[in-house]
């Protein structure tokens, strides 16, 4: 488990303020936010790379937040690999064991075993700059995991691997997470590999943590507008909120009334996730709260998608499978009908 | 072939002023003395020591300029700090100053009376006149190459490269030894090439502080004034070769030696 108290730090353009998470044992925590947010230094504290101006960090229930780097068992992956170039691929994972003076037999099975685990048997005496983007990525996870470190620190380490590499060392981590039943932070500005690794999510922005939560959280219910941005929400729109009834809000925004089922009052945001919004191009009976008439302003075809804007007064996105806009015989300027339920409206 | 075009064609004549200037006396000057010379002052005492002070005072120069100047260097490539600029600038002053005044100024210091002279002489070592002397002339020349290279060489490593050693539980030190010196050796080794070539080279300052022993340019001087030319170009030719064939060495390790970052 790992506590961060009050923690603060600032160094040049760099600055983390007044930083509180808490990351559980065996968890995997995605720290997700823009460059510039503060993410890796928040990481680098935590693997003891600085001290910090203020604050606790606390691995285990033991205070570290003065223990140098090596006395703290963390592993650690950047978005660059950063391997030794120098050393072999089995040189580079062999390097940890080798520190700690493990005996050169158990080594070689350590590392052997640890090799196979990545599927990198194969690159044993190669150098690392003949080796891909995804190779070099594996030998810094294996570098890193041959320690058994109590926590596996992570920045960027998808970022700089193509899509399909990606993908497959996103299998991999979960694997990796699972067997080596370790505690992982994992820092990363795309909320993809956050959606589909994470267990908790912290958003970050200018050096502090704007939210925590899981991934449905922080996607169904962002904290703030920066957040409904930054995890890509398309439908935010603005408007007054004021109670409607016993459990209902209803919000002007000017042109059409939402109504939703949370509280809240005065100027608000509401949010509306696409693939909650149905579409019809006939008026149909429903439970759903909210109807609109409105007409296609816009089609963008994403392949098995197809995005749709359609301007019900506010402009409304809504996705729709290939075959159902196919079968609906959609074009701009055609009057539909959209509904969602009020359950299904964000106000924040 | 690609045409050349006539700003080319004028910069190359242009250019070419330079490299002529300095290769023509150089080739000249190793073509004008006859072998038999040559030969004939290999084999002169006088000779051979003064080619053996130069060679040796700059090794042991070179090796107290590699001793205090990779610290520095690696402080100076990883750590900002007020008076920073002036620590870079004292280090680059010997390469600006005429190099008598070196001379004068370590003379000053370091006669057996001045404030670093009287506590060396108390414990038997005396830099006028004698090879310490030579040595602290040489040292006070070219030690910024050593520095000014090493620096180089460290601020190429991603000193986050050094941060993932650590997590991996290597200490400071440990990591600066396995990691660090490794991966700047070429450049380290370059620039103590360099230190010990312009060591070997040095006359200005050494004439000041240690005319005695004869350093191999205070011979070279010294014979041009007493006898003439023709006395002294054999010399210069031996001492001249000697230097060649360090920066040529110096070459064929910027090329020769394996870069790790690059295919």
């Amino acid at each position: 488990m790992i506590k961060i108290k009050n923690l603060s730090n600032d160094w040049k353009s760099f600055k983390i303020n007044d930083i509180n998470l808490q990351v559980e044992a065996g968890e995997y925590f995605v720290i997700l936010g823009p460059s510039g947010s503060g993410k890796t230094m928040l990481l680098e504290l935590i693997a003891g790379m600085w001290s910090p101006d203020s604050g606790k960090i606390c691995i285990d229930d033991h205070d570290v937040t003065m223990f140098p780097p090596e006395k703290r068992g963390v592993g650690f992956v950047y978005q660059n690999y950063m391997l030794f170039p120098h050393k072999t691929v089995f040189e580079n994972i062999a390097f940890g064991l080798k520190v700690r003076k493990v005996a050169n037999d158990e080594i070689k099975t350590r590392v052997n075993e640890m090799m196979e685990l990545l599927g990198i048997s194969h690159l044993a005496d190669r150098f690392p700059r003949t080796l891909s983007g995804g190779e070099q990525q594996r030998t810094a996870l294996a570098r890193a995991l041959i320690i058994y470190p109590k926590v596996l620190l992570m920045d960027e380490p998808l970022s700089a691997l193509d899509r399909k590499t990606r993908d497959e060392l996103m299998q991999e981590l979960k694997e990796i997470h699972r067997k080596f039943d370790i505690t992982i932070i994992h820092v990363t500005h795309n909320f993809d590999e956050a959606l589909m690794l994470a267990d908790r999510i912290a958003i970050m922005k200018n050096g502090e943590i704007s939210q925590v939560g899981t991934s449905t959280e922080i996607f169904r219910h962002p904290a703030d507008k920066f957040v409904a941005d930054f995890v890509g929400v398309e439908n935010i729109i603005e408007g007054t909120a004021e109670k409607d009834g016993e459990k209902v809000t209803v919000i002007d925004t000017g042109n059409i009334s939402i109504y939703s089922t949370e509280q809240k009052k005065g100027h608000v945001h509401v949010t509306v996730r696409p693939e909650d919004i149905i579409l019809s191009t006939k008026k149909v009976e429903t439970s759903a709260r909210n109807v609109f008439k409105g007409q296609i302003k816009e089609i963008i075809d994403n392949g098995a998608l197809i995005k749709l804007t359609v301007d019900v007064g506010d402009p409304l996105v809504v996705f729709l499978t290939r075959q159902s806009f196919l079968d609906m015989e959609l074009n701009i300027g055609k009057s539909v009908w959209t509904y969602f339920k009020a359950t299904a409206v964000h106000v924040f | 072939m690609r045409k050349l075009d006539y700003t080319t064609i004028f910069f190359a004549v242009m250019g070419s002023f330079l490299v002529l200037f300095i290769f023509i006396p150089i080739l000249n000057l190793m073509l004008s003395s006859n072998p038999s010379s040559i030969i004939a002052n290999l084999q002169d005492s006088e000779v051979i020591k003064s080619i053996f002070v130069s060679v040796y005072s700059a090794l042991i120069a070179t090796i107290i300029a590699l001793l205090f100047g990779v610290p520095l260097a690696y402080i100076l490539a990883r750590h900002d700090f007020a008076g920073k600029g002036l620590v870079e600038s004292i280090i680059d002053v010997p390469i600006v100053i005429p190099h008598t005044v070196s001379g004068i100024a370590l003379l000053l210091v370091f006669t057996s009376g001045g404030v670093l002279g009287l506590p060396f002489s108390k414990v038997g070592i005396i830099f006028t006149d004698a090879i310490p002397g030579v040595v602290i002339a040489m040292l006070f020349v070219s030690s910024s190459f050593v520095v000014n290279s090493a620096r180089e060489g460290f601020e190429s490593i991603d000193p986050r490269m050094e941060k993932v050693a650590r997590t991996l539980g290597s200490g400071t030190l440990r990591t600066f030894f396995v990691i660090t010196i490794p991966l700047a050796l070429r450049s380290i080794a370059v620039g103590s090439i360099m230190c010990w070539a312009r060591a070997i080279s040095e006359f200005g300052a050494i004439i000041i502080i240690a005319y005695y022993p004869l350093a191999a340019p205070t011979l070279i001087y010294q014979r041009f004034v007493n006898f003439g030319l023709s006395d002294s170009t054999p010399v210069a030719v031996i001492l001249i070769s000697l230097c060649l064939v360090l920066f040529i060495a110096v070459r064929v390790i910027i090329r020769g030696w394996r870069t790790y970052d690059k295919d």
